[in-house]
């Protein structure tokens, strides 16, 4: 109890259950497979469940589970069977909210794997092996976004033809949508 | 035109299973990672590379050790760009590859470049690296800016300072904790998040003083804590301070009851919770305390968001195992959960319900569960079978309807966990409820004749053959029996026949047709089932071949035989097996790990032991001839924990005898015991005579024995007694490589704490289910009242609690259970006594102002059996319990005990013992030594600066004293050992503490001149002083602080190498 707020793992799977990006705190699975094993248990567990409006909970194995879903991505935030669930509630919208604004509202497996970086940077700037950074969806999105506007900010450094590369791919993209 | 649909669809599905690292494989990406070695860096492919790199390791792939230097190599080439987002990058895949030390001296440079760079972001990243990959050594070199770094105006830059802080504590606690005063600094930050981080690390750089987070507390708690998580966390360390601070409860206001309270109105909601459950949680709880936190989280449960009710109706059904009361309010919004989306949140609002109702809402909640059983998972639905099982042992007159449901969903579909718990909640309700046995048992025979799992149908048949025998109509069971020969598999079959055999055995009326029957198993298909019919036809007498009593036949039967499986060449004979049975180790093991998932499992029901205990004592001859066995009583622990040989005792209650079953397990693997007996003085026992003993023939390490000692007793009496017990054995050592013995031994005896036979060993708990019935059927002239003072107490429960134990009987109707607070209780008991009286009590307690409590207590034995000598005999012993139950008694005995129970008392503090070691000393001419000193009664610190001051390596000093409820040492006292008993005859030592110094004053005979001294005819007063907290004491560092002694002399004491265990 005298302990610290503390995350087990904070999960980002695709609709089938697959990675997108993951990332453990605790070394209660030491192995890739007992990773594996315990992602395919709570996607199990939680798939049939409405976890769309309202961010879900569910406990099983003394791990506390609370989980949203948006289109075909299923975040999920674990913690320990004492830990407040509210706490981690707070931190699973905190990653949900800044997800949805890096990716500016396209929040879908595709696109997040597409900014994978962006999601990745996201998930470091919210927990620090296990403790709690940031929970501010606004903040979190904001540490991470500063560099892709700054990205640009060093003109010289690009030459022409990166530059034209950049912008073709903007244009292609945007007209992917 | 079906033909491009079809195409179009499968373009689509190409589309969604679009990724960008579609195909993506290792060794590609790592040919790509060239880039980072170009000489016109591209950051946006090089970002791309990393970002591929990262996804491969996050999908699990690993890379070889030469693949990862290679690429830290190449990332390291990075830092000669100056984009932000590329340097991100690279700071995640260092973190990532987590680079060996000699590999982390590259990058040391660039990061710490970093860390005093002017943008914020490098900063606080660079920090954040740095801190993880780094070690000891480099730590002191950057030490200094991680200082700056904590009061940084910047709060990404503090908060990474911080949480830094907090990792680098486990792996340099002496670093971190220099940096106190900038981490306090910290604390003042107007950002939340600072405070919450600098609070976490503050707490854990004194955690080991309990005076600095005591006085951490008592300021935050009145000051503003911004942050909602810093808050969380305050509570946390409060309900700490709380906790260990315990001990004053009685006396009014619990200290910071008051913040805890008012977290309940903060606006956030994570703070209401953590303050709602950390007043649950705290220790005796009083019901007015309670009241807030339930209103809170009773609101929670009609939230909308599914974490809130959780969250809520977890905290509660934890809180309705120690306070059912308190829950009750909530139970409208609990039942409304019943049909909550949520299944988790059902299931625990279903599980509380049960807990808390009352015996009138027990059919309606039934009603609102089977409708619910239907749709959840098989995992939530043993939590509620095992709950409802609960229920009906509390309130065993609704056996029917909780009976009922559990056959109906017996019927249902589930899995074989799911079955095997309502198929054992059926066995331990017949088992326990009597008027439950009959149908019980039809449910279960029901439930076999269409069982698709052999293990339950093999356990029922067991059941029903040792169970179906006794009951009033025996025959109706033999149909379901037999249709199993006919219908199921072998293993079923060939248990049917031995059930078939049982019933056989036991009822003689049947015996004819049970010969039929088993005859026509004598063609059965399979080999087994073959055999058993022969046998049992053969045991029972069936040709009126075999003049084998109908004992013999049962305890064939029944009994348990130790077959050897290996086979040999010699013809089987049933007389060569040997009919003691290894049993496994009673003591029930409890895997710590094995959770119930935290659902709020229910304490698990009675265990049948006693089955086992009876086998097991009449397998063994001696104790053949004592009859039937009355009561067992749970294990009694002989010594204490992690001594060398563990004993526990079971004591055995015949109509004539004791038996005493003393579990021994050897817990040193380099010893094996052979031919252990216990050697029992019964010289306190006046009416019990030893008629036998049993030895253990050998005990080897780790793998229990028992060794028995038989009594004799006048018949029916309720004798009592002391008994002291010394364990003989022949000690023989054990080559742990080979495992092999020595051939001769030592003989060597160890003692074993005292015994008692108490009123309460003859006393079985057997409950009733009506109660009322009962107590009206009886003969009001066997009833008998008596009132008892049982003296000033805490509180009720207390009370109720000891009676019951002294009287070892049953409680019914959930009476044991006293709601906090209550002015007055009545309890109903039930039970046994020795000779088969059924006893039931009632008391009725009552507690005034002053806390004594009153008892009365009313008791009549059943009807028919009244036998006043024996129950003037029982009324003895109540009586006698009562004395024992009296505060003076209790007080004088402890005085015998001596002073050291009541240093124990009085400090509520674990005795300590400290050995240390030191090397020579400056001055005073004293060779090395080891010294051993028991303190008790302080805490851990004060002990260990005062172990440093009473070093004497002539003997064992040894020094008691007590302290206050601070854990601080107020007074001591030292008795000198070995050569210096003599000598240092006179010398007193006294502590006092005084503005955070314990003063440690010393007088004694003899000469001090400079740093050596002797002993003579002067008084010589020396004084020291040990500055009490601010140490830092650690168990294996000690360096106290010894100012110049008043008076004559020096007190350089050098630096003694310190070796402080305790236990």
């Amino acid at each position: 109890m005298e302990k610290c707020p503390s995350v087990k793992s904070i999960l980002l799977l695709d609709s089938e259950g697959k990675r997108v990006a993951v990332k453990y705190y605790s070394d209660d699975w030491p192995t890739n497979a007992a990773k594996e094993a315990f992602e395919k248990d709570v996607f199990t567990k939680t798939q049939k469940t409405n976890a769309r409006t309202e961010a879900e909970i569910a406990m099983f194995e003394n791990n506390v589970v609370v989980y949203k879903f948006v289109q075909d991505l299923h975040f999920f935030v674990t913690g320990g069977e004492d830990e407040n669930e509210l706490i981690l509630a707070t931190v699973l919208q905190g990653f949900f909210d800044a997800v949805g604004l890096l990716l500016r509202g396209n929040v879908d497996k595709r696109e997040a794997l597409e900014n994978l970086d962006l999601i990745l940077l996201c998930l470091d700037e919210i927990v620090d092996g296990g403790i709690i950074l940031e929970t501010d969806a606004t903040v979190i999105a904001g540490k991470v976004a500063s560099h892709s506007i700054d990205a640009g900010a060093p003109l010289s450094e690009q030459t022409i033809s990166q530059a034209l590369a950049t912008a073709r791919e903007h244009l292609t993209r945007s007209l992917l949508k | 035109m079906a033909q491009p649909l079809v195409k179009k669809d499968d373009d689509h599905d190409d589309e969604a299973e679009y990724s960008p690292f579609l195909g993506i494989e290792k060794g590609a990406v790592l040919q790509e990672a060239r880039v980072f070695n170009d000489p016109q860096l591209d950051p946006r492919r090089c970002s791309q590379v990393i970002t591929k790199l990262l996804y491969l390791l996050n999908q699990g792939e690993t890379f070889t050790k030469i693949e990862a230097t290679e690429v830290f190599f190449a990332v390291t080439k990075l830092f000669q760009s100056r984009d932000l987002g590329l340097r991100r990058m690279v700071y995640l895949m260092i973190k990532e590859l987590s680079p060996s030390s000699d590999e982390v001296i590259i990058v040391t440079s660039s990061l710490m470049k970093d860390m005093n760079s002017k943008t914020d972001m490098y900063r606080a990243n660079a920090i954040r690296v740095l801190c993880r990959i780094t070690d000891g050594t480099l730590l002191t070199q950057i030490e200094r800016y991680l200082k700056q770094a904590i009061v940084d105006k910047n709060p990404v830059v503090a908060s990474a300072a911080l949480v830094s802080g907090i990792h680098l504590l486990q792996s340099n606690p002496e670093i971190v904790k220099r940096w106190s005063n900038e981490v306090q600094e910290a604390m003042q930050s107007r950002a939340a998040l600072v405070q919450f981080h600098a609070l976490a690390l503050l707490h854990q750089i004194r955690q080991n003083d309990r005076l600095a987070v005591s006085k951490l507390v008592t300021s935050l708690t009145r000051g503003t804590v911004r942050s909602p998580l810093a808050q969380c966390l305050l509570i946390r360390y409060t309900c700490q301070v709380i906790r260990e601070s315990a001990g004053n409860t009685q006396t009014g206001e619990r200290p910071f009851y008051d913040y805890l309270e008012s977290c309940l109105r903060h606006k956030a909601e994570m703070v209401i919770f953590e303050a709602a459950r950390a007043i649950t949680e705290l220790n005796g709880v009083t019901s007015r305390e309670l009241t807030p936190a339930i209103t809170v989280l009773q609101l929670f449960l009609s939230s909308s968001k599914p974490v809130l009710r959780f969250a809520a109706v977890r905290t509660l059904n934890k809180v309705a195992m120690m306070h059912p009361m308190a829950v009750t309010n909530c139970n409208i919004d609990m039942e409304s959960l019943i049909s909550d989306q949520n299944r988790s949140i059902a299931t625990l609002a279903i599980t509380t319900l049960l807990k808390t109702g009352n015996e009138s809402s027990v059919d309606r909640l039934m009603k609102q569960i089977t409708n619910f059983m239907s749709d959840i998972a098989d995992e939530f639905k043993i939590v509620v079978v095992e709950a409802i099982r609960s229920l009906c042992l509390k309130f065993p007159l609704k056996y029917r309807s909780l009976m009922n449901f559990l056959s109906n969903i017996l019927r249902e579909e589930g899995g074989f966990e799911y079955k095997k718990a309502i198929v054992d909640s059926i066995v331990i309700l017949i088992r326990d409820i009597p008027d439950a046995k009959e149908s019980g048992l039809l449910h279960l025979c029901e439930f076999i004749e269409d069982c698709e799992f052999t293990y339950l149908s093999t356990q029922i048949l067991h059941f029903l053959g040792i169970e179906g025998p006794k009951t009033s109509d025996p025959s109706k069971y033999i149909r379901y029996i037999y249709n199993r020969v006919h219908l199921e598999n072998a293993t079923v079959r060939a248990s049917a026949v031995s059930t078939l055999a049982k019933f056989g055995a036991m009822v003689d009326s049947l015996k004819p047709r049970i010969f039929v029957l088993l005859r026509r198993c004598l063609f059965d298909s399979d080999d087994e089932v073959r055999d058993r019919a022969t046998l049992y036809l053969n045991t029972l007498g069936a040709d009126g071949a075999m003049d084998e009593t109908n004992e013999d036949a049962s305890e064939f039967l029944f009994g348990s035989l130790d077959v050897p499986l290996e086979s040999s060449d010699e013809p089987f004979d049933i007389s060569s097996v040997p009919r003691e049975v290894k049993v496994q180790p009673l003591a029930e093991k409890k895997a710590p790990s094995k959770k119930p998932a935290g659902l709020g499992a229910p304490p698990s029901g009675p265990t049948a032991t006693v089955d086992a205990y009876e086998k097991l004592l009449s397998s063994i001859p001696e104790f053949s001839s004592f009859g039937n066995l009355f009561k067992s009583s749970a294990p009694v622990e002989l010594t204490e924990a992690e001594t060398e040989y563990a004993v526990n005792v079971v004591k055995h209650i015949f109509d004539q005898h004791v038996v005493f079953q003393y579990n021994c397990t050897n817990t040193i693997p380099e010893q094996l015991l052979e031919n252990v007996t216990v050697l029992v003085d019964s010289s306190e026992a006046e009416e019990f005579a030893e008629v036998a003993s049993k030895p253990l023939q050998s005990l080897p390490y780790d793998s229990p024995g028992q060794t028995f000692v038989a009594f004799e007793k006048p018949q029916g009496v309720p004798a009592v007694g002391k008994f002291s017990n010394i364990l003989k054995f022949i000690v023989k050592e054990v080559d742990t490589s080979t495992g092999e013995a020595e051939d001769d031994g030592v003989e060597d005896e160890y003692r074993l704490e005292d015994l008692e036979v108490v009123a309460a060993d003859y006393m079985q708990k057997v409950g009733v289910s009506n109660f009322r019935n009962a107590w009206e059927n009886m003969n009001p002239d066997s009833e008998r009242v008596d009132e008892y003072g049982l003296g000033p107490r805490e509180n009720l429960s207390e009370a109720v609690n000891a009676v019951i134990n002294l009287l070892g009987m049953q409680p019914c109707e959930g009476t044991e259970v006293v709601p906090s607070n209550s002015r007055s209780h009545t309890c109903l008991l039930s039970g046994v006594f020795i000779g088969n009286v059924r006893v039931l009590v009632r008391l009725s307690f009552g507690i005034d102002g002053e806390k004594e409590v009153a008892m009365k207590l009313a008791r009549a034995p059943a009807a028919q059996q009244v036998n006043s000598g024996k129950l003037r005999e029982f009324g003895g012993k109540t009586v006698a319990a009562r004395e024992e139950l009296r505060p003076d008694k209790r007080d004088k005995k402890r005085k015998r005990a001596g002073v050291r129970e009541g240093a124990r008392e009085k400090s509520r503090e674990t005795a300590l013992e400290v050995k240390f070691a030191w090397k020579k000393r400056k001055g005073r001419g004293r060779s090395d030594g080891i010294c051993e000193e028991l303190f008790m009664g302080m805490n851990r610190e004060v002990a260990c600066n005062l172990a440093f001051l009473t070093i004497n390596e002539k003997g064992k000093a040894r020094m008691e004293g007590w302290c206050d409820g601070d854990g601080l040492l107020l007074l001591g006292e030292r008795r000198w050992r070995g050569e210096e008993e003599e000598e240092g005859k006179g010398s007193t030592l006294a502590f006092t503490e005084k503005d955070g110094w314990i003063e440690e004053r010393m007088r004694w005979k003899g000469k001090m001149d400079g740093s050596s001294w002797m002993y003579g005819d002067e008084e010589v007063e020396e004084q020291h002083r040990v500055e009490k907290d601010g140490l830092g004491c650690r168990f294996d560092e000690v360096v106290p602080v010894i100012e110049g002694p008043i008076g004559e002399g020096k007190g350089d004491l050098g630096s003694p190498d310190f070796r402080v265990s305790s236990n």
